[in-house]
């Protein structure tokens, strides 16, 4: 079988989860092949390992983490022409997408971005227009190189005995335009990330003023779940646009979304339609939200959300 | 500093979006068609990085005939002139296809600094800007909620899931603005009558010495195999908090296994 190479979303060397899926999902179309670009590879090759990968490219020297998405697509670029391998999956994070853009077109190749799923024959489903069609779209033209949205795969660990290979390479000058000087991290930590949470609890308008995120952060820690805003939120500066969900924000499809004094505007609802379970609570009966959950509260959030975390916390 | 912005039009973001039963690509004829909104970002970022350091704000577009509405907005918005790229040889071109056209239209214009929006809102894909920075050999320097430009290098906050990357480049660049970057100017009647006056070029695809091989439906290198409309969603459960919601909510979750 030829390989599937999965580009490795990581920091310092940790592998994030959607790494996982892709591993899992490789396996079902191929050879899952890993692909470790930067510092940090000994940390990562246990868990690589555990989720399947048959084998692992290290490019680790040189200052490769020093410059933006340019290196990892030059990476990339190298072992497909060594392996010719049948596809290349990308996390669909801001970073995985831009770094297929650069594959793509160093290969002449198509790009399927946003995919929910890969099926025989490298078939991408994606969902569009805020999840009002499903489409399947394929690769015609060179190598496909698809990106796979977070939570789209359950990872399962199978574990495999890979062979390493260590990919040197030297970055052309292209490749080092943009220096990265600083990497600022702004929020604490302690949080799921949002597009990688199994569970999102956002909050809106609803809320009236930014410190009453307090009662979404207190229900989303009762649920181990990221913490989402709608656009009216971090536009009136109430909560940060990191964490900002919808068109022209991030787009999350977790186990469980809960909604909370969120109306449900179409830009919202691009951004949140495809999770699996879908729950609202709003004062308005005839908000919007109504037309895509699972169970809805129509009730004053500021009574149901602390009720809730109680009842959360009586049945722990 | 010469600047051009990449604007797209787009459906509106409130019209019933789908896709053409002929040939699967974006339906545009039959919605209305607005500038991309987080072009409008772009192009106040090109405004003001000319107010503070002089220089020429070019804008292109590639779309059909109508897109001339979404070019005249960005000029009235005060861009200097404006290309707008057109050929129905370029219908249903892809993302590769695009910045492919895009980066030959660029060709022809001068320019020291390259901003678009980080999305469209059609497509959603956020490649095409990483895409032609590869393409145009310039520095990427994208999803930027601030941007600083002094003496022929171009530093820029990056936005990322857990704050912000410092990332510096030289010109030429490329750069992508998020919507946090600052607050869009409304056209003013002057500005829309000043419009009208200002410099539109029309480019075909052979002016910019694009491949038509490598462009449109037949150059693209994706295809759409099968579009469906999702199914409604079934009707969930609603309940009226009575002073129970939130045990309620709690059941469900329970029988659901998320608690």
């Amino acid at each position: 079988m030829a390989e599937v190479l999965v580009l490795v979303e990581h920091v310092d060397g940790a592998p994030k989860k959607v790494t996982f899926e892709l591993l899992t999902l490789a396996r079902s179309l191929g050879e899952p092949a890993a692909v470790f670009v930067g510092n940090g590879a000994d940390n990562a090759k246990e868990k690589l390992a555990e989720y399947g990968a048959t084998k692992i490219y290290v490019a680790g020297d040189g200052d490769l983490d020093g410059y933006l998405v340019a290196p990892k697509a030059e990476v990339l670029a190298q072992i497909v022409q060594q392996s010719s391998p049948a596809a290349v999956l990308i996390p669909s994070s801001p970073e995985g997408k831009e770094v297929a853009g650069r594959l793509a077109v160093k290969l002449e190749s198509g790009v399927i971005t946003d995919a929910v799923g890969v099926e025989d024959g490298f078939v991408a489903k994606q969902s569009i227009f805020g999840g009002a069609f499903n489409v399947s779209s394929k690769v015609s033209k060179g190598t496909p190189i698809i990106t796979v949205r977070p939570n789209s795969t359950a990872p399962e660990a199978s574990p495999a005995q890979p062979t390493e290979e260590q990919v040197s390479v030297s970055l052309s000058d292209a490749a080092k335009k943009a220096k990265v000087l600083d990497r600022i991290t702004e929020k604490k930590g302690g949080r799921p990330e949002l597009t990688e949470a199994a569970i999102v609890v956002s909050g809106g308008r609803g809320l009236g003023e930014g410190k009453n995120f307090e009662l979404i952060e207190k229900l989303a820690d009762t649920l181990g779940a990221a913490v989402g805003a709608s656009r009216a939120a971090t536009d009136a500066g109430w909560y940060p646009h990191t964490n900002q969900v919808g068109q022209t924000g991030k787009t999350v499809s977790p186990q469980l979304y809960m909604a909370i004094g969120i109306s449900g505007a179409i830009q919202h609802r691009a951004g949140m339609q495809t999770s699996k379970t879908i729950i609202a609570i709003n004062k308005d009966p005839e908000a919007p939200i109504f037309e895509l959950v699972d169970f809805g509260v129509v009730g004053d959030l500021f009574n149901v959300v602390p009720a809730l975390v109680d009842e959360i916390d009586k049945r722990k | 500093m010469n600047i051009v912005v990449c604007v797209k039009q787009v459906p509106d973001t409130w019209a019933e979006k789908r896709l053409s039963d002929t040939d699967k690509t974006v339906d545009r004829e039959g919605v209305d068609g607005v500038m991309n909104e987080l072009d409008e970002y772009a192009v106040e970022e090109a405004l003001r990085i000319k107010e503070a350091q002089g220089g020429e704000v070019t804008i292109l577009s590639m779309g059909p005939d109508k897109s001339v509405e979404t070019i005249r907005k960005a000029l009235s918005m005060g861009a200097d002139k404006a290309v707008h790229l057109v050929d129905p040889a370029l219908h249903g071109s892809d993302a590769l296809a695009t910045s492919y056209a895009l980066a030959k239209a660029l060709g022809t214009i001068e320019h020291d600094l390259v901003i678009l929006g980080v999305e469209a809102t059609d497509a959603r894909m956020s490649v095409v800007p990483a895409m032609l920075a590869e393409r145009l050999g310039a520095s990427q320097l994208t999803f930027a909620r601030k941007v600083d430009v002094a003496d022929g290098t171009v530093k820029i906050e990056r936005m990322t899931d857990t704050g912000y990357d410092v990332v510096e480049g030289s010109t030429p660049a490329v750069v992508s603005v998020v919507e946090k970057i600052n607050e869009p100017r409304y056209p003013s009647f002057k500005g829309i009558m000043a419009a009208k006056k200002k410099p539109l070029t029309t480019l075909s695809a052979a002016d910019a010495g694009i491949e038509a091989d490598k462009v449109g439906l037949g150059g693209s290198t994706t295809e759409v195999a099968d579009v469906t409309a999702r199914p409604p969603k079934q009707a969930g459960q609603i309940v009226k908090d009575e002073g129970d919601g939130g045990a309620k909510l709690a059941e469900f979750l329970a029988a659901q296994k998320f608690i």
